[in-house]
């Protein structure tokens, strides 16, 4: 974007005009007070002049609102920081002769949900040959050796099957985010490489749709993935990473 | 009235060849026992109660009354002959008391001979029964209700998840969904209980995305709904899962606190879970015969083959597992009208004709199980997080369910794979189904798919691919298809899997009480 604005408002249908809507439930009785309280929040929330443009009761002691109003606001994007892709994306048959070239070998790739987590529907998007939006996934490429521990995988039987395999990568899926869940298994996963290979340690990549890829660091991993990430993303970063190692010029 | 057109003969070669599938699993099932099915038959016995002493927090007495036989003289006989023969010897009144003589190690299990396995015989016989007696109440007693309260005033019936984690947060959702026309309530459970090898007790407060399936659990909130059926004029049905490790013995909880239906698959914790086949089957088989006793429906869960493998693509995959479930459900004494057979909308919604896709899809199962009160799951997969889109999709969803007279509706959520539903997600979610019902509540009377129209064609070509998938399923054994990823692409060898050491092979003395009188009813 060449001349790229810096400040921006959100737009309805003019530029400029701040007009956003959202909806929310009030744990007050439906009635003219609670359309007022419902229009004190959305003030409080910057939006002015807010409109309540409708408002229903959910039982006796519940009432849900959609509301449309200008906010104040300005979005500054200079101070917008976000995770960009620094490494190009790969087709198959590029990621499969890249990692040839700089191996010599096949990576292998251990993955798996850690904790209770059950719900392996992210892993097996990445991973599963089946894939995702339309990529395949990892198992489908013929230079990656795919092992997937499903769901529930303990951190010392993740250590131990990354260790056997020699995995190259570990990635691991998070779903469940109840208490913070995600980020506490993240963190015991790679504390838990880290103290029983030290720098040997494979690569660790988490994903989740509630992961923020500017947690890497937080979470002691090397990347995070969070929502809509496909297979072709993955497995052009492990190519990038591997380069990256070997100290290969991508 | 049919509207398909199905060849009659196509479909006894579909459950013909879907029987001679099962059989050789069924036999192996006949062949063996798992520590769950020793565990469910102690508790119909009459065992409850925790160690709470015990240095890896509670324990179940049942499982150190389990675990301590299986040592000390094996499980290939059942648990109730070395624990009934214990408990005379040692002059103890209950089974409770013997777990905490185990525990305390004052007792060596042995397997009795002569007189004494006839006194052990009879002695858990009488126990067994009294448990079943129970179950048996339950059930006439959620007869009475549903006399007086009466059943949903339509079909299909509403059926709505509420999942805190917290069992009393869980019953003000309850009767509030209840409150807003939700029929059924499903309590999920938390995350990572299908893994458990025993059952927690109490009422519980801290789950993870869902509330821990307890005895003490069911109790409350079947309680709380007895409350609320009163005061809706309906009797509101109670929903869990019978699956995972403790398959049986949930099965059995959920008679003693007359639970409505059961979440039951003959394949899914194999497939989602990786737990071990055998024991999958072994334990399933039980809790069916348990489920058919209590007059509990089963729900199984077709739907979650859609969500890995592609919905048209494996379109068929759905009806031959339905088939297999029907099987191994009437195998089990279970009678159709409790046969809750799965199936979804997963087809991606950028999939031209999507919705008529969806149609045949759903009247092929219509037609194939009239007698079943089929399950009808809304879409997940293509949920994307764009609530309106979301909505739009969970409004087509609910119309192809009535169109198409469907039993069990699933309340389709717009957060779905965003948050947990917002008590608004909820309320928005019902209004959707109540415009649906109301709008189009009646249409199936005037659908007539063409006779040669895309609709119907596609139901044939979905019933000629399961035929044709369950002829390799005869050929190359069920197990193999397992190991193979004939089933929403996993692959789960026989002798693999979580659990697997939890079955043992009965030895020709084995015995059973709970076992024998479930096997005489399916008869």
């Amino acid at each position: 974007m060449s001349d790229a604005k810096r400040y921006v408002r959100p737009y309805g249908d003019t530029t400029g005009d701040g007009m956003i809507q959202t909806s929310f439930t009030l744990p007050i009785p439906f009635g003219p007070k609670a359309d007022g309280a419902a229009l004190q929040l959305a003030n409080r929330m910057g939006m002015d002049p807010a409109m309540v443009v409708h408002s229903n009761p959910i039982g006796d002691d519940f009432t849900f609102f959609v509301v449309y109003g200008s906010v104040r606001h300005l979005v500054d994007l200079d101070e917008v920081k976000v995770v960009e892709r620094e490494y190009p994306l790969l087709s198959p048959a590029e990621v499969n002769s890249a990692l040839k070239k700089v191996l010599r070998r096949k990576l292998v790739v251990v993955g798996g949900c850690i904790g209770t987590d059950a719900h392996t529907v992210g892993i097996d998007a990445i991973l599963n040959i089946k894939g995702f939006a339309g990529e395949k996934g990892l198992e489908y490429y013929r230079e990656l050796k795919v092992v997937n521990l499903g769901a529930q995988v303990s951190v010392p039987e993740l250590v131990r099957s990354a260790r056997t395999e020699k995995a190259d990568a570990v990635l691991i899926s998070q779903v469940v985010t109840q208490r913070d869940a995600h980020i506490l298994n993240t963190q015991e996963m790679s504390a838990a490489f880290r103290e029983a290979m030290g720098d040997r340690r494979p690569l660790l990549v988490a994903g989740g749709p509630r992961f923020d890829p500017l947690m890497a660091g937080e979470l002691g991993v090397d990347r995070v993935f969070s929502r809509g990430t496909t297979p072709g993303e993955v497995a052009s970063y492990l190519v990038h990473a591997m380069q990256e190692k070997k100290g290969v010029a991508a | 009235m049919a509207l398909l057109d199905l060849d009659p003969s196509v479909v006894a070669t579909a459950r013909e060849l879907a029987a001679r599938a099962a059989e050789p699993v069924v036999s192996l099932a006949k062949a063996h026992t798992t520590v769950a099915v020793e565990r469910a038959t102690l508790r119909l016995a009459g065992i409850t109660g925790a160690d709470s002493t015990h240095r890896a927090g509670d324990v179940p007495w049942v499982n150190r009354v389990i675990d301590t036989v299986r040592e000390q003289c094996g499980l290939e006989h059942g648990v109730v002959l070395p624990a009934f023969h214990a408990l005379r010897e040692h002059n103890l009144g209950t089974l409770t008391e013997l777990a905490e003589a185990t525990a305390a190690g004052q007792i060596q299990f042995r397997i009795p001979t002569g007189k004494d396995l006839t006194a052990a015989r009879k002695a858990s016989t009488s126990a067994v029964s009294k448990g079943l007696r129970s179950v048996d109440r339950n059930r006439a007693q959620r007869d009475k209700l549903i006399t007086k309260w009466g059943d949903p005033a339509q079909r299909p019936w509403i059926y709505l998840i509420v999942a805190t984690g917290d069992i009393d947060e869980d019953v003000v959702q309850a009767q509030n969904a209840a409150r807003a026309g939700a029929d059924i309530i499903a309590v999920i459970r938390s995350t990572g209980q299908s893994l458990l090898d025993y059952v927690p007790e109490g009422a519980t407060h801290h789950g993870f995305a869902g509330t821990y399936a307890t005895q003490e659990n069911f109790r409350i909130m079947r309680a709380a709904l007895d409350d609320v059926s009163k005061e809706v004029g309906r009797y509101v049905r109670l929903t869990n899962y019978a699956s995972g490790l403790c398959m049986p013995e949930i099965a059995v909880l959920a008679g003693l606190q007359r639970l409505d239906m059961m979440l039951n698959d003959s394949m899914y914790g194999i497939l989602f879970r990786d737990i071990n086949p055998i024991r999958t089957f072994v334990d399933q088989r039980f809790s069916r015969q348990v489920h058919a006793r209590a007059g509990i429906i089963i729900n199984t869960g077709e739907d979650n083959y859609l969500t890995t493998a592609d919905a048209v693509d494996a379109a068929h995959t759905v009806t031959v597992s339905q088939l297999l479930n029907e099987h191994f459900a009437h195998e089990a004494g279970l009678p159709d009208h409790l046969l809750g057979l799965g199936h979804a909308f997963e087809i991606n919604p950028k999939v031209p004709d999507s919705f008529r896709l969806e149609l045949a899809h759903a009247l092929l199962a219509r037609e194939l199980f009239p007698d079943a009160p089929l399950k009808w799951m809304p879409p997940t997969k293509h949920m994307t997080g764009d609530v309106f889109d979301g909505y739009l999709l969970d409004g087509f969803f609910n119309l192809a369910g009535v169109l198409t007279g469907q039993s069990i509706l699933l309340v389709g959520m717009m957060t779905e794979a965003v948050v947990t539903p917002f008590l608004s997600d909820r309320d928005l979610a019902l209004k959707n189904v109540r415009y649906v019902l109301n709008a189009a509540g009646s249409l199936a009377e005037d659908f007539r798919p063409a006779p040669d129209g895309l609709i119907v064609k596609r139901a044939h070509q979905v019933l000629g691919e399961a035929v044709g998938l369950l002829e390799r399923i005869v050929d190359d054994g069920l197990l193999n298809a397992i190991a193979d990823g004939t089933f929403g692409l996993m692959k789960r060898p026989a002798h693999k899997g979580k659990g697997a050491d939890g079955v043992v092979e009965k030895a020709p003395e084995y015995f059973n009480p709970a076992s024998e009188m479930l096997e005489a009813q399916s008869v």
